[in-house]
């Protein structure tokens, strides 16, 4: 598991994963605060439900996919963290149109 | 300096695009030694870009040989797509539970019904495989799909479906293989020539291939080619954009034209229809209009991510219908090119095949020979 190698500091600022609060510093990655969960993945594949986790950390390989306040599929390696932002771990295939299912 | 590789065959088929590839294994079924010298990975290459539509309605307006060709096609699919998994044990993903045309405002539906008509009327047949559904009855079709505020209805052709056109090609370059042809990639044929005694030599840079008899279906390099062989081919490119979302929980049961949810979840949005020469640019100018239509006929769409975008060039003829011709003055060298290969992909493999190993085309391709550009236009 990953680890920072020293503490944000008082410009710490928090999001949650999954509405846990956790704590990030400012112009880090989400996947960066991803990967030092306990649980580092990200989602699970659309067709084998199989997890994936933040790889590449430079947008190229999609693994790192999660819904970032409520907007799904955003590649969370090239998206910098904000104060109170809403991360949820992407389940399979994402559904359209909830409403009218 | 390595020698060049010499090799012979009954019949050589240039380009393994889906119109080559579909030939070239019917060849190999019916027991022709076939070779298939495919182009470069810089090639302009639609069979790699396809929408996958496998499609009727609307086709063919004032040629009805040619409704009726992609008819035939449809009809040989599900043996056609049978076939080629079991050689292949590849799953084309092919469906076949009818498609739809969306039509927004009221006037656009009136115009379909219209086009539908007379196409039926053209082609004669006494019963329709289309009906116009209006917006209550395509809206119990879609129950995981509101249609906007916009659509009046669709047309539902009976015959139509969808398929993964680059698991067809793979199928079709596996099943060449399968069934004892020969395949040989990165071979960007130069020239065709007589051999003097009736058959052909064709040169290829690294190697030179004899055979009785020529396929060109070499896609938008096959002016330069059938023109070595005495004929003109007039085909132009048509650009066309798609646009491709993250995988989706399954919320269309059929596909449209221009959307259409693959197996595996993905929405594929297409395509435009662009004058722009050889250039495969993507515009952002099409991204914006395909996601406005998409987002007209199922609002829900708006939610999706799009993860890619890209362009190819159609091959497409003054008339937009396909051209199969064999050389007059050279006999043995066929042109074949369309850009509905997918969905015509079971005939060329049966009946284009059929013709082409009995070394002439039937009357009912006649139409198709590219001599019907020749004849000047009445005022």
């Amino acid at each position: 598991m990953f680890r920072k190698l020293h503490e944000p500091g008082p410009g710490a600022l928090t999001i949650t994963i999954d509405g846990v609060s956790v704590s990030a510093e400012p112009g880090e990655s989400i996947a960066a605060v991803l990967l030092r969960q306990a649980e580092p993945w990200s989602r699970l594949t659309p067709v084998t439900q199989s997890k994936r986790a933040p790889y590449c950390m430079m947008g190229v390989c999609f693994d790192c996919l999660a819904e970032v306040d409520g907007v799904a599929s955003v590649q969370t390696c090239l998206k910098p963290v904000c104060d109170g932002m809403r991360v949820v771990r992407q389940t399979g295939k994402r559904r359209i149109g909830a409403l009218i299912a | 300096m390595q020698k060049k590789s010499s090799l012979t065959a009954d019949i050589v088929v240039i380009g393994a695009g889906t119109v080559g590839a579909a030939i070239a294994y019917g060849l190999a079924g019916r027991n022709v030694h076939v070779l298939v010298l495919d182009g470069g990975d810089d090639d302009f290459r639609a069979a790699n870009a396809n929408f996958g539509l496998v499609w009727v309605q609307g086709k063919g307006m004032d040629m009805p040989a040619y409704q009726q060709l992609t008819r035939d096609s449809v009809d040989l699919w599900p043996d056609f797509s049978a076939e080629l998994t079991d050689t292949t044990a590849i799953d084309l993903q092919y469906e076949r539970n009818g498609g739809l045309s969306i039509c927004l405002g009221e006037a656009e539906f009136e115009q379909q019904r219209a086009m539908l008509l007379r196409l039926h009327n053209q082609l004669g047949s006494a019963e329709p495989d289309w009906e116009m559904l209006d917006r209550g009855a395509l809206t119990k079709l879609l129950p995981k799909a509101l249609p906007g505020p916009d659509v009046t209805g669709a047309s539902f052709g009976r015959r139509d479906g969808h398929a993964n056109p680059l698991r067809l090609l793979a199928a079709l370059h596996a099943g060449i293989l399968r069934k004892g042809g020969q395949f040989r990639g990165g071979s960007i044929v130069h020239s065709v020539q007589t051999d003097g005694r009736g058959g052909f030599t064709i040169d290829f840079g690294t190697g030179r291939a004899s055979a009785a008899r020529v396929v060109i279906a070499a896609g938008l390099g096959s002016k330069a080619l059938a023109a070595q062989v005495g004929l003109d081919i007039p085909i132009r490119p048509q650009r066309g954009q798609i646009l491709v979302t993250e995988r989706l929980e399954p919320f269309l049961p059929l596909p449209m034209s221009g959307l259409r949810q693959t197996r595996e979840g993905t929405v594929m949005i297409g395509a435009t229809h662009e004058e722009a020469g050889f250039d495969t640019s993507t515009t952002s100018g099409a991204a914006a209009a395909l996601s406005a239509t998409a987002i007209r006929c199922i609002p829900a769409l708006s939610e999706a991510t799009l993860v890619r975008q890209w362009a190819a060039l159609r091959i497409l003829t003054p008339d937009g219908y396909p051209i199969y011709a064999q050389s007059q003055s050279h006999p043995g060298a066929f042109a074949t090119m369309c850009h509905s290969g997918v969905t015509l992909a079971a005939a060329h493999a049966a009946l284009l095949a059929d013709a082409i190993a009995a070394g002439r085309l039937p009357p009912s391709l006649d139409v198709f020979h590219q001599r019907r550009f020749d004849v000047p236009k009445a005022a």
